[in-house]
């Protein structure tokens, strides 16, 4: 009889039992209307924030060649010892490149958060 | 202090450096080939590569020898309207980011075929991308080649055929080993290396010139200084329209590359795609900081070199400012480095190419016999990696860097519309996707093959033809669009799932 080992038996958690909501991940499963509002919402969120970035890109480093064209004097102005367009195009681009995908990154993955908090909080 | 032009026939320097990356190269492959053991570990290294040392692989990948040698030899003949070569390849990365890293990384595909065929579930679009990726790919290896045979010609005085025969041999043997598992540590090793040999010499070239009293670039040997300085092609309209259309192609290029892509399936998830394109950025900004400086200096020390034969600037300017032993030390680095560019670069290109041609090619059946998932890899290798060198040594000579302009105007014709529709817009359909890809794919490989024929530059039609991407991008996307909504009873039915796989995050459990 003592060589038997003991095992535990447990059941599936109460909570989930009584549940009458359905959570957001099963709605998405099930390919609900309610669902494909959470998609909707994520992809319209994230894209956004796409558009945004890359409307800053072209604001920012895409009218310069504009810029350089309408107001031929721009090639002459010259910070320190650079031309103004080397500083600009060889030195000051890349940082302002780098800080774009780090704010990219930030709100990207705030918004994943915030859908997932979204689609999760309905089971509590 | 300049010294008259003339190659050296001091071969040292040039053959120890190439010798020594070659055998390193070879070191590090078959030291990798120790974790390579699956199909998993070939295609996709298993997708256990960590943001660092993925994103020191993939910048040592991507910084071709059109990083390494044409922009600061651009630089040099044409001035400032160059950096948007530079600028536009590390802003593709950003675009990458902002829109493909993540999703692509989520879909869950191996190459780039794999996710059109995923996304549309479509043998025929599947058919179509696998030739564009071939196609891209070899228009992008022939100037690796083409670049590795002009290296050796001047470091060491070899015929031209034997750079891309060395280089071709080197990548046979690292990618039919060991595959991407072992060209991961090869990348990662070589962008450290190409950094080190532009910016060691760099400081001190930086150093004699200070020594000579600094003397201004702009005002050096040569006509228009102010057209050095301006940041727009020449020509007012056309040259406006030239730089927009270099920026269009290395925007939203680079995504569509395969050697690029494939490297985003090596991630362990969507956040860690991420994280791995911001040092990528990191990494590319520090390198592209370099190559301007060599032009700069190059007007000044070997102003000659702007009309004839500016891809090796990179090579004979620490030799024509530095004289003696630390001349041809710093020979050597540059060397080195230039032969990693060749070497890494004609690695990821060959994996890619190698990866679609093992999956719809020689991974087949031939009557009853069919080759197993690691043979049929090594033999697309061989396939990927001999033709574009065949063509290199018969072809016609073209400049690295305008093939390599090229490749990306090709790529951000097709496969950038096709990513991005694909996935932000639950509407595209297979048919709108052939549709949208011939026309990109045809536009602007006609310009391709005039551009190789020709080498008219002025006027309209030549522009037009000569940097299409300002076109035949935007009718690309138009044509999926328009002919997507033609067609719309024909989205797939699996769209909509195929979105929840793309866009949810790891951590939030659905299924995929």
């Amino acid at each position: 009889m003592n060589d038997i080992p003991r095992v535990r038996v447990t059941g599936p958690p109460r909570r989930r039992a009584t549940t009458t909501h359905r959570s957001g991940t099963r709605e998405i499963d099930a390919g609900t209307e309610l669902g494909r509002v959470y998609m909707e919402s994520l992809l319209r969120e994230q894209l956004r924030l796409a558009l945004r970035i890359l409307g800053l890109l072209a604001l920012t480093v895409g009218s310069l060649p504009l810029a350089f064209h309408l107001i031929p004097g721009l090639g002459e102005v010259r910070v320190g010892p650079l031309p103004l367009s080397w500083l600009l195009l060889g030195v000051l681009v890349y940082p302002w490149l780098l800080t774009l995908g780090w704010l990219y990154i930030r709100r990207s993955e705030a918004n994943e958060r915030d859908f997932a908090a979204l689609v999760e909080e309905v089971e509590r | 202090m300049s010294l008259p032009l003339d190659v050296s026939t001091d071969v040292v320097p040039g053959s120890v450096a190439v010798v020594l990356v070659t055998i390193a190269t070879l070191a590090i492959g078959t030291w990798g080939l120790r974790f390579s053991r699956t199909t998993s570990d070939f295609f996709v290294a298993s997708r256990t590569v960590r943001p660092g040392l993925n994103a020191s692989a993939i910048g040592g990948e991507y910084l071709s020898a059109a990083s390494f040698l044409g922009v600061a030899g651009l630089v040099l003949t044409f001035g400032a309207d160059m950096l948007w070569y530079p600028v536009g390849w590390t802003a593709g990365y950003l675009v990458l980011l902002v829109l493909v890293a993540a999703p692509l990384r989520r879909s869950g595909a191996y190459t780039l075929p794999d996710f059109a065929e995923a996304r549309l579930g479509s043998r025929g679009v599947r058919a179509l991308c696998s030739v564009l990726v071939v196609g891209i790919g070899w228009l992008y290896l022939l100037p690796q080649f083409q670049g590795a045979g002009l290296t050796l010609q001047a470091a060491i005085g070899a015929p031209s055929w034997v750079g891309p025969l060395v280089v071709a041999l080197v990548v046979l043997i690292n990618v039919g080993s060991g595959g991407m598992r072992s060209i991961t540590f090869v990348q990662a090793f070589q962008y450290w290396l190409k950094l080190t040999a532009l910016l060691l010499p760099a400081c001190v070239l930086l150093a004699v010139w200070a020594g000579d009293g600094a003397p201004d670039p702009t005002i050096g040997a040569g006509a228009g200084a102010d057209f050095w300085s301006l940041p727009l092609g020449e020509g007012g309209g056309q040259g406006l329209y030239v730089t927009y259309s270099l920026i269009v192609a290395t925007f939203l290029g680079t995504m569509g590359l395969p050697h690029v892509v494939v490297r985003f399936y090596t991630n362990p998830d969507g956040r860690a795609a991420r994280r791995t394109t911001l040092v990528v950025l990191a990494l590319l900004g520090l390198f592209y900081l370099l190559p301007p400086v060599y032009g700069a200096l190059g007007r000044i020390y070997a102003a000659d070199l702007a009309t004839a034969g500016s891809d090796v600037l990179v090579l004979e300017l620490p030799r024509l400012m530095v004289d003696g032993l630390l001349g041809e030390a710093l020979t050597g680095l540059v060397t080195a480095g230039a032969f990693a560019a060749f070497l890494s670069t004609s690695s990821g290109l060959s994996i890619a190419v190698a990866g679609v041609l093992s999956q719809d090619v020689t991974g087949r059946i031939f009557g009853t016999h069919r080759l197993s998932g690691v043979s049929a890899f090594r033999v697309g290798a061989v396939i990927a990696v001999v033709v574009p060198a065949l063509f290199s040594i018969a072809g016609p000579d073209v400049g690295v860097a305008r093939t390599v302009g090229l490749a990306f105007a090709v790529a951000a014709s097709t496969f950038c519309p096709l990513l991005l529709l694909g996935i932000w817009w639950r509407g595209l359909t297979a048919v709108g996707a052939v549709a949208g890809l011939a026309v990109g794919g045809l536009g602007s490989g006609l310009a391709v093959g005039w551009t190789l024929v020709t080498s008219e530059t002025t006027g309209w039609v030549a522009v037009l033809l000569g940097q299409p991407a300002a076109w035949s991008v935007p009718a690309a996307l138009a044509t999926m669009v328009v002919v997507s909504r033609a067609t719309r009873d024909q989205v797939p039915a699996h769209a909509g799932r195929f979105m929840v796989r793309l866009h949810t995050p790891e951590a939030v459990d659905v299924e995929r």
